[in-house]
């Protein structure tokens, strides 16, 4: 008796469990493709024309789009779940699907020019303290800033150096130099940004440095020197000054009217060229090609001589094979040499 | 010097963290989208735009003034408007003769065109239209595509894919299970595409899944694809390559089976078996200042596993 309730009890709860089952479940013949981190769900399925067409046009798609969502979200409850203040929230997955950025990767910044001087030199970073102390004040103060240890700015008095003018304003002198300094730092950070664009950076004088080197001179002034309205034509230029050098080369155009004679020479020697069957011979260059041609015979052959030598190795006679390899190899020499001669006279 | 091409320098923090907050990024931000419509328009294609940018809404900035554009032949100032407006999606509405009520989804890759579909709207449903229950606003949908052209068309795959990035909401690492109660369904069929778009009503089923009932909330569009314009595969493969700095740095050591147990490999130190104490003897007893060598608890190596 016991053990036929057991069935009946086990039995029933089958059914229950199948008829729970059936509202949640949909049969389809294919398996739908799910993207849970995207929420996203594509059903491969052929749709069924006639369907469509015998049932109205909407309960149709109602009806399927309720199969579809029914899966995704048997799909999505599969999930692990989470208690979080007093709601039920499921954790999704990393998103399968691959979509296009909107904008490319970032790219790392390029070094400046001291970056890179420091990696070449292994030059690395020191990190310093905030706090130094001041032997004047007699307490710690911060290294850079408002209320800095050893301020040169609140000076009140500047020892002249002895060999300094002595009517030169040192404060002036000292807040010049601090405004060149910011000035340099500036010019270098936008020549960096420059640099890492890969913009031009035109030449713009010298930036100021405590010793110019002759060359930049040399440079800053041929570049003053053109700086004009009429770029430099009318300047006047000193006594036994050298032609600037190293300067580019500029486009120059005969004048329209100058010599007939050469102007003559050149139309016929171009008519010349055209009017002739015969292919122009450039004489330099045929005679290089000549000589690269013998060079590289008289190596092949060589070649071909110290390979031959090499499989005949010591087995066979002395005598038989050293003959004719050694004229042989003289010829090669002789011309090989010949061609590197002429070379070195050109 | 001081304004070179190409480079802005922000006066002030606050516009610098502006232009930090357009930048390329490693984790992108979640796209934002343009709504815009052309020199005319019809009362179904405004209706239709403003029923999208609905459903976008957070995320979407609605364009209330004509534009007079045409984005298959010269997509120029639509790249202006969205390096305006920083964004990298865009929905175009237009009404002419030739095209009548004319809807272009399109993304964009670095401010350029990547693709771009043209769909003509047929029929129209506003969220207006039906009277009802409507969802909240930002309230991320379920997407469902169905029909076998989403899978074997590679123009319909690549719509699926816009279409996808369009309407998906932002990336999220977790949602409330109740907060599910929105889906829009893609139909592909006989040559149209049938948008539809439900609320889920989650009924008792008996077991923890609950049954499913769609109420339908508009908008509902019947589409048909007209021009499209797709990116080279060049491009296209570009703008998916992902940084190196996205992949997660592989751990050493660690590996998983078929069946996702961890297993750890450890690497120890050999012990010195001779000083090991087996007995416990008052005699024997480590004292005070005395090290024994290999018994040092910080000399040995140690791994720990949680398998």
């Amino acid at each position: 008796m016991a053990a036929c309730s057991i069935e009946d009890v086990l039995a029933k709860v089958e059914r229950d469990e199948a008829e729970k089952l059936k509202s949640i479940t949909v049969q389809k013949e294919l398996d739908l493709e799910f993207d849970a981190g995207n929420l996203l769900a594509l059903d491969k399925n052929r749709i069924d024309v006639s369907d469509f067409k015998q049932q109205k046009k909407d309960d149709f798609l109602r009806s399927l789009a309720r199969d579809n969502t029914q899966l995704l979200i048997n799909e999505i409850w599969k999930h692990p779940t989470e208690r979080v203040e007093e709601v039920i929230v499921v954790k999704l997955p990393e998103p399968t699907t691959v979509l296009p950025r909107e904008k490319p990767a970032p790219k790392p910044r390029p070094p400046t020019k001291w970056e890179e001087f420091a990696k070449l030199k292994g030059i690395q970073k020191k990190k310093k303290t905030n706090l130094v102390w001041d032997e004047v004040h007699k307490e710690w103060r911060r290294r850079w800033g408002y209320k800095r240890a050893k301020d040169g700015t609140k000076e009140w008095l500047i020892e002249v150096p002895e060999n300094a003018d002595p009517n030169e304003d040192q404060f002036a002198k000292r807040n010049k130099e601090k405004k060149e300094r910011v000035a340099k730092n500036e010019f270098n950070r936008l020549r960096n940004i420059a640099r890492a664009q890969k913009l031009k950076v035109p030449g713009v004088g010298l930036p100021p440095a405590s010793q110019q080197s002759k060359t930049e001179l040399a440079q800053a002034v041929n570049i003053a020197k053109i700086s004009t309205a009429s770029v430099g034509k009318f300047q006047d230029s000193l006594p036994k000054e050298k032609a600037p050098r190293n300067t580019g080369k500029r486009r120059k155009f005969q004048p329209v009217i100058g010599d007939f004679a050469d102007e003559k020479q050149k139309q016929l020697d171009i008519l010349k060229i055209m009017d002739s069957k015969k292919p122009r011979l450039d004489i330099t260059k045929a005679v290089n090609k000549q000589m690269r041609e013998e060079d590289m015979e008289a190596a092949a052959k060589r070649r071909k001589e110290s390979a031959r030598k090499g499989r005949r190795g010591h087995m066979s006679g002395r005598g038989k094979g050293s003959a004719p390899g050694k004229g042989k190899g003289k010829a090669a020499k002789g011309k090989g040499r010949n061609p590197r001669a002429k070379q070195g006279k050109h | 010097m001081t304004n070179l091409d190409g480079v802005v320098k922000p006066k002030t923090k606050r516009s610098k963290r502006f232009l930090q907050s357009r930048e390329p990024k490693l984790t992108e931000n979640f796209k934002n989208a343009m709504i815009m419509k052309g020199g005319n328009t019809s009362e179904t294609v405004t209706q239709a735009l403003k029923d999208i940018y609905a459903l976008r809404k957070p995320n979407a900035v609605l364009y209330k003034k004509k534009n007079i554009l045409r984005p298959f032949e010269d997509s120029t100032s639509l790249e202006f408007f969205s390096k305006k407006s920083d964004c990298s999606l865009f929905l175009f509405g237009s009404h002419n003769k030739k095209r009548p009520n004319n809807l272009i989804f399109g993304r964009m890759f670095d401010f350029h065109v990547l693709d771009m579909f043209e769909l003509g709207i047929e029929k129209f449903t506003s969220l207006k239209d039906i009277k009802n229950n409507k969802c909240a606003e930002g309230t991320k949908p379920m997407l469902v595509f169905a029909g076998e052209l989403f899978d074997l068309d590679p123009e319909y795959k690549r719509l699926r894919s816009v279409l996808t990035d369009f309407f998906r909401g932002p990336t999220v690492s977790a949602v409330r299970l109740a907060g599910l109660e929105h889906v829009l369904h893609f139909t592909a069929l006989e040559g149209k595409i049938y948008m539809r778009s439900y609320r889920v009503l989650l009924k008792k089923s008996g077991c923890r899944t609950p049954r499913i009932e769609l109420e339908e909330i508009g908008p509902a569009f019947d589409f048909v694809l007209r021009r499209t314009h797709l990116a080279s595969d060049d491009l296209y493969k570009t703008a998916h390559k992902q940084p190196k700095g996205l992949k997660p740095k592989k751990k050493k050591n660690i590996s998983h089976d078929a069946f996702g147990t961890k297993f750890g490999r450890l690497h120890m130190q050999k012990q010195n078996l001779d000083q090991l104490r087996t007995r416990k003897m008052k005699g024997l007893r480590k004292r005070k200042g005395e090290t024994v060598n290999g018994e040092d608890p910080t000399s040995a190596k140690t791994a720990k596993t949680d398998a």
